[in-house]
């Protein structure tokens, strides 16, 4: 039952990788980080309570406290301070793109095969899934020229890792998970000042502009 | 006296023959060839299918023809059975209703009756052929005659380049199935080569060669380019007999060596087939739906047909070299019957264009419409094939598909990750694919006999004479029978599965098909047909009974525009707009867009073929300087030549020496 | 075939028919409360058929034989769909006429009937419907059979009632597959049945209509058979939804108890389904028909999805 219930939400963590994917509006993609964070939560309890890794509830709690708190509420204010709210962004030919993700899991749930073989958690079924998850993550960042989406795709891809770790092998050690954490939030803070330089220079987080070199 | 099945059938052929050169001879007398000889060569056309459908077992035949030491073989088994009964039945519809379309060749009657029963006749000995010698000769004598009857229009320039395209790639697969059989061993009899045993490496040239050469005549991606110019160009019966019969014969020939003359099977051989099928069949949906001259439009969707049978072809592959038999015998099942349906729907939808062509004189679909109202026989029957091809119940398209979709859902376990993984997507192109073809076939109707006319002149088109009609309805009705009655198709399709996989389909009754177990999908097409009709005529005199049947006539509203007329329909190039937006990148397209102040204004769209441009043109390119250089040697005079001659036989001295 | 199942069939059938335009109501009804209008009622679907089948049925004078017969075809077919997906009961007799993928194939037939009906005058208005209307089932269909393929994968069987009973599992089970599937079915269900965001059911702004272009030279009896049989295709849309997410109460064995029972369960879930439809419909905005494409991609993207995650998660 709590292998049924855990391969439920990460099928919904892979729908939520595709939906980033595919939606245009960057306050529904913090929105959809937000519903990541709270599953990855709920799938941390659950593997916690049912093989009773204690050191999961503390994870679970900073997921619950980092990524569906703190990180979606420095999001939606930088959104706001830097008047964003309603950007849509262009992308091309979004059918296209899911295709390239549907290859994606095809692939990494072949590679992820010999991992799955020789992993003894009763997630193994599911790296696969989060393998697909950080690669998706990965095709979110390349499909996009905002910046703050570039940063959404880059804390997905973090959760995807997360996700990949605590099906493996029930979790990374307390003191990396910490110092992941740490490094995301004060990377979120940087690249935020980061927006509001790049907006002040360009007018636009258009990240095309960069593309141009100083004269 | 106890004729057997395969002699009627060779006699059949030889008749065919001899009816070809009566008609020659008689090509004066266009009513004799007309209404005596093509009705009889209709007539061998129905002996050749019965006596395919009631023959048994395997029959051989050696002939006192041939070269000397090497006689033709003929071999007729269950497979060559099921593709000679396609062939019979198709020939049936499409001689009789060429009694009727040809009357206006005059001049040509003669010919064109020659090498259209010639072309029938080497059909049949391509399937018939037990021996590479009687395969190749009738492989070419198809190929040739339907060149000529392409060309029959010889004056049109535009129709010699059809024809010169169709002869290039009908002998680059030739060439390649000369090499195929060269590489089977050395042997020459079809039976030496069931017998020798290949090594890996050798049966997978065997194998590519023969997908190259067949894959060719079949119109296979990418080797199809001549498919939709050769159609368009030739006569609608022959376009008919070519696209329902001959492309067959290309299937029929992978089948015999995929499944008769190699006995090893490597499973990445059927992957290849069905990536390209699918890849095939994608391509010919989404082309057929942007074209604007009706017979192109229905190449291309012959095009797609073949790429489902190679889909199908594949998966039956698969399976085979997995050793599961039951489901490669299910898939095997789907491909042919797909076969035979194509070879029904396709046929008649070519002769209905060719009906149309006659009365109006257009291809162009921008300038057809309408014609419901004055050629009511040609357009119902054209719709029973429209509906037909677009795969909808209870038609006969929709039980291959059907089929087909039940062999890739069962798919237990393959045991290859990867390829567990991309059956689903396969599925799910086959599935895109059936839909484009209903996109396909609402333009295609709609737009010629639906609507109002968009030229004046074709108020005046006439319907389709007493042989075309009946040719027309023999085909149309074979659509609808062949859509209710599957399980007799599909017991009779019970002795090929058992022939080449040893493994047969569990009989079923004859209202339900499940193809498996009615637990696991079951499906009654007389059934259906029984309820939506049932409850259609009750509804009509239930409304008819309670309220009233009256009915005024008036302009159509349209919203209350009081301006109407033919100009402001959709054009054929607007309604493959949305399949042309999507797919973009498949297409080269150049575009006329009229500026606002133009007071003649013009669109045209012309969507072309990518590959034309990344694979024929390179070689075109190659081929042409290759003759520039050996333009330059030849000069003309006989001084040079003779120094040519002197100097080679020179160095050829010396090299013997 | 037997007589109970028979007799389950027709009573299902007719049932289906008879209320089908009051779930059109229901969904309009709280459209319209969502809105802060008053709405017409719940049974106005019905006082606008009255009144349609009693008028005479005007039609252009260049109208074909298909163009008149259509509508009764349409009729007839989705008659047939509403007979073969289980809403109250298992035991249907008909169901083994036609499976899973032929219930695709009769939304296709009745979609390609109405579409070359919608030519059949040669106005610029039914040519641009037919095209649309092709066009959003050209990627709809494909996306239907994704997510019923899904389903049949799970229950081993493309039989509509074997699926439901697999699915209708007394123990409950989880299949991580359906939550694509689902995703995909709403979608589907949305521009298929002409609905917000693909299609406007309210609109007769010229340019942006699909459906309501298709029918505008219909007039009368034949109207309302056409507006009818799209009652009993969303009632039946409504109904395989239910069947493949929700299918809990359903009547899986020849009992009349099942039955008595299955009724208030199936109109309870009608209810909040179409209150579901309503609110959709209210936050959505209609997008534009270029966009179209693009959301049936997607739900055909997810429908195969559906399928692959049954690969791999192996349920």
């Amino acid at each position: 039952m709590a292998g049924q219930f855990i391969n439920l939400l990460a099928s919904i963590l892979l729908l939520l990788a595709f939906a980033m994917l595919s939606q245009r509006r960057i306050k529904l993609l913090v929105s959809l980080f937000m519903i990541q964070g709270l599953t990855l939560f709920t799938n941390t309890i659950v593997i916690a309570s049912t093989t009773g890794q204690a050191h999961l509830y503390y994870s679970a709690l900073l997921t619950l406290s980092l990524k569906v708190v703190i990180l979606p509420w420095i999001l939606f204010r930088m959104i706001r301070q830097l008047n964003v709210e309603w950007d849509v962004e262009t992308l091309i030919n979004i059918p296209s793109t899911m295709l390239a993700g549907i290859a994606i899991v095809i692939v990494s749930f072949n590679l992820a095969l010999p991992i799955s073989h020789l992993a003894g958690t009763i997630t193994r079924g599911t790296i696969g899934i989060a393998m697909a998850c950080v690669l998706l993550s990965l095709l979110m960042m390349i499909t996009r020229s905002k910046a703050i989406s570039q940063v959404i795709g880059f804390l997905s891809m973090e959760n995807g890792l997360f996700f990949a770790a605590t099906s493996t092998t029930y979790g990374m050690p307390m003191v990396v998970e910490l110092g992941v954490a740490l490094d995301v939030l004060v990377g979120v803070l940087i690249l935020g000042v980061f927006f509001f330089q790049i907006r002040e220079k360009f007018e636009s987080l258009d990240l095309k502009h960069l593309e141009k070199k100083e004269e | 006296m106890n004729v057997q099945p395969i002699e009627l059938i060779i006699l059949a052929a030889v008749l065919w023959i001899v009816l070809g050169l009566v008609g020659l001879a008689a090509g004066k007398h266009v009513g004799f060839v007309r209404s005596i000889v093509f009705p009889l060569g209709a007539a061998a056309g129905l002996v050749v299918a019965a006596s395919a459908y009631f023959s048994t077992g395997i029959e051989t035949e050696i002939s006192l023809l041939g070269l000397p030491d090497l006689p033709f073989h003929f071999r007729l088994d269950a497979l060559s059975a099921f593709f000679l009964m396609i062939l019979g039945l198709a020939v049936f519809g499409i001689s009789s209703y060429s009694a009727g379309y040809f009357r206006n060749e005059k001049e040509h009657i003669g010919t064109i009756c020659l090498e259209y029963h010639v072309f029938l006749a080497a059909m049949t000995f391509v399937i018939l052929a037990d021996d590479a010698f009687l395969f190749m000769v009738s492989w070419e004598a198809m190929a040739l005659s339907s060149y000529f009857l392409v060309t029959t229009d010889h004056r049109i320039a535009e129709i010699r380049r059809a024809g010169f395209i169709y002869l290039l790639m009908a002998h680059l697969g030739a060439i390649s199935l000369l090499l195929f059989f060269g590489s089977m061993g050395g042997n020459y009899s079809f039976d030496a080569m069931r017998g020798t045993h290949l090594s890996g490496m050798q049966a997978t040239f065997a194998f590519l060669l023969a997908l190259f050469g067949f894959g060719a005549k079949a119109g296979m991606l990418p080797l199809h380019v001549w498919l939709p110019e050769a159609h368009p160009a030739a006569p609608s019966p022959v376009s008919a007999m070519m696209s329902g019969v001959m492309l067959k014969t290309a299937v029929y020939g992978l089948i015999r060596v995929l499944f008769d003359l190699l006995h090893l099977q490597l499973w990445w051989w059927g992957v290849l087939i069905l990536a390209i099928g699918l890849l095939t069949a994608l391509f010919g949906a989404v082309f057929s739906a942007v074209q604007s001259d009706m017979k192109r439009l229905l190449a291309y969707s012959s095009v797609e047909n073949i790429g489902i049978v190679f889909v199908g072809l594949g998966l039956s592959a698969i399976f085979r070299a997995y050793a599961m038999n039951s489901l490669a015998a299910l898939a095997l099942v789907a491909t042919l019957y797909h076969c035979l349906n194509h070879a029904f729907f396709k046929s008649l939808l070519f002769l209905c264009t060719g009906s149309v062509l006659h009365a109006t004189g257009e291809r162009n679909l921008g300038k057809l419409g309408g014609l419901i109202h004055n050629m009511p026989w040609v357009a119902w029957t054209a719709l029973i094939g429209s509906l037909a091809i677009a795969g909808l119940p209870p038609l006969n398209g929709f039980v291959s598909e059907w089929l087909l979709l039940q062999a890739f859902l069962f798919t237990p376990g393959l045991p290859h990750s990867y390829l567990n993984m991309m059956i689903p997507v396969a599925a799910a192109a086959l599935v895109l694919t059936g839909a484009a073809a209903g996109y396909v076939m609402v333009k295609f109707y709609g737009i010629v006999f639906l609507g109002q006319p968009r030229e004046e002149k074709l108020r005046e088109a006439k319907s389709a004479g007493g042989w075309e009609r009946a040719g027309l309805l023999w085909l149309s009705s074979g659509c609808i029978l062949l859509g209710l009655f599957p399980f007799f198709v599909i017991d009779h399709l019970a002795g090929v599965t058992d022939f080449l996989l040893g493994s047969r389909l569990p009989s079923a009754d004859w209202l339900f098909l499940a193809p498996i177990s009615s637990e696991r999908a079951s499906y009654s097409p007389i059934l259906f047909m029984i309820v939506t009709l049932f409850a259609t005529v009750l509804v009509f005199l239930l409304v008819r009974r309670f309220y009233h049947g009256r009915v005024r006539r008036a302009m159509p509203w349209n919203c209350g525009y009081p301006v109407w007329n033919a100009r402001m329909q959709d054009t054929s190039e607007g309604f493959g707009q949305p399949i042309r937006q999507i797919f973009d990148p498949f297409f080269r397209i150049g575009r006329e867009l009229p500026s606002p102040f133009d007071t003649a204004p013009k669109y045209s769209a012309k969507s072309e073929d990518r590959i034309w441009l990344w694979l024929y043109l390179p070689f075109a390119g190659i081929a042409e300087r290759l003759a520039d250089f050996f333009g330059k040697i030849q000069q003309g005079r006989i001084l040079v030549y003779l120094m040519y001659n002197f100097v080679t036989l020179i160095i050829l001295l010396l090299i013997v020496q | 075939m037997s007589a109970f199942g028979l007799f389950t069939q027709l009573m299902q059938l007719f049932l289906t028919v008879l209320i089908a335009p009051l779930l059109m109501g229901w969904v309009n009804q709280c459209r319209s409360w969502l809105q802060n209008r008053k709405g017409a009622g719940i049974d106005q679907p019905y006082r606008k058929l009255g009144k349609l089948f009693k008028k005479d049925a005007v039609i252009a004078k260049n109208a074909s034989p298909l163009f008149r017969g259509v509508p009764y075809v349409l009729f007839g077919s989705m008659c047939l769909a509403a007979s073969i997906v289980p809403s109250l009961a298992t035991d249907l007799s008909f169901s083994k006429a036609a499976d899973a993928i032929a219930l695709a194939g009769i939304f296709a037939l009745a979609r390609i009937a109405i579409s070359l009906a919608a030519m059949d005058i040669g106005t610029a208005f039914g040519g641009m419907g037919a095209r649309r209307e092709m066009l959003v089932g050209f990627l709809a269909e494909p996306a239907l059979l994704m997510v019923l393929f899904t389903a049949s994968l799970i229950s081993q069987s493309t039989s509509l009632t074997v699926i439901v009973e697999t699915l209708a599992h007394r123990h409950v089970e989880i299949y991580p597959s359906m939550a694509f599937a689902g995703i995909a079915f709403l979608m589907v269900l949305l521009a298929e049945n002409a609905r917000i965001p693909v299609d406007n059911p309210a609109s007769h702004l010229e340019l942006t209509m699909i459906h309501e272009a298709m029918i505008l030279e219909y007039s009368a009896r034949h109207l309302a058979l056409i507006e009818w049989a799209s009652s009993i295709k969303l009632f039946a849309y409504v109904t395989i939804g239910i069947a493949l997410f929700a299918p809990w109460g359903i009547a899986q064995s020849a009992d009349w108890a099942g039955m008595a029972f299955a009724l208030p369960i199936l109109i309870l879930k009608l209810l909040v389904a179409g209150f579901g439809l309503a609110l959709i419909e209210t936050v959505l905005a209609k997008q534009r028909i270029f966009r179209a494409p693009e959301f049936m991609g997607t739900a055909f993207l997810f429908g195969v999805l559906g399928m692959l995650v049954h690969f791999l998660l192996g349920a």
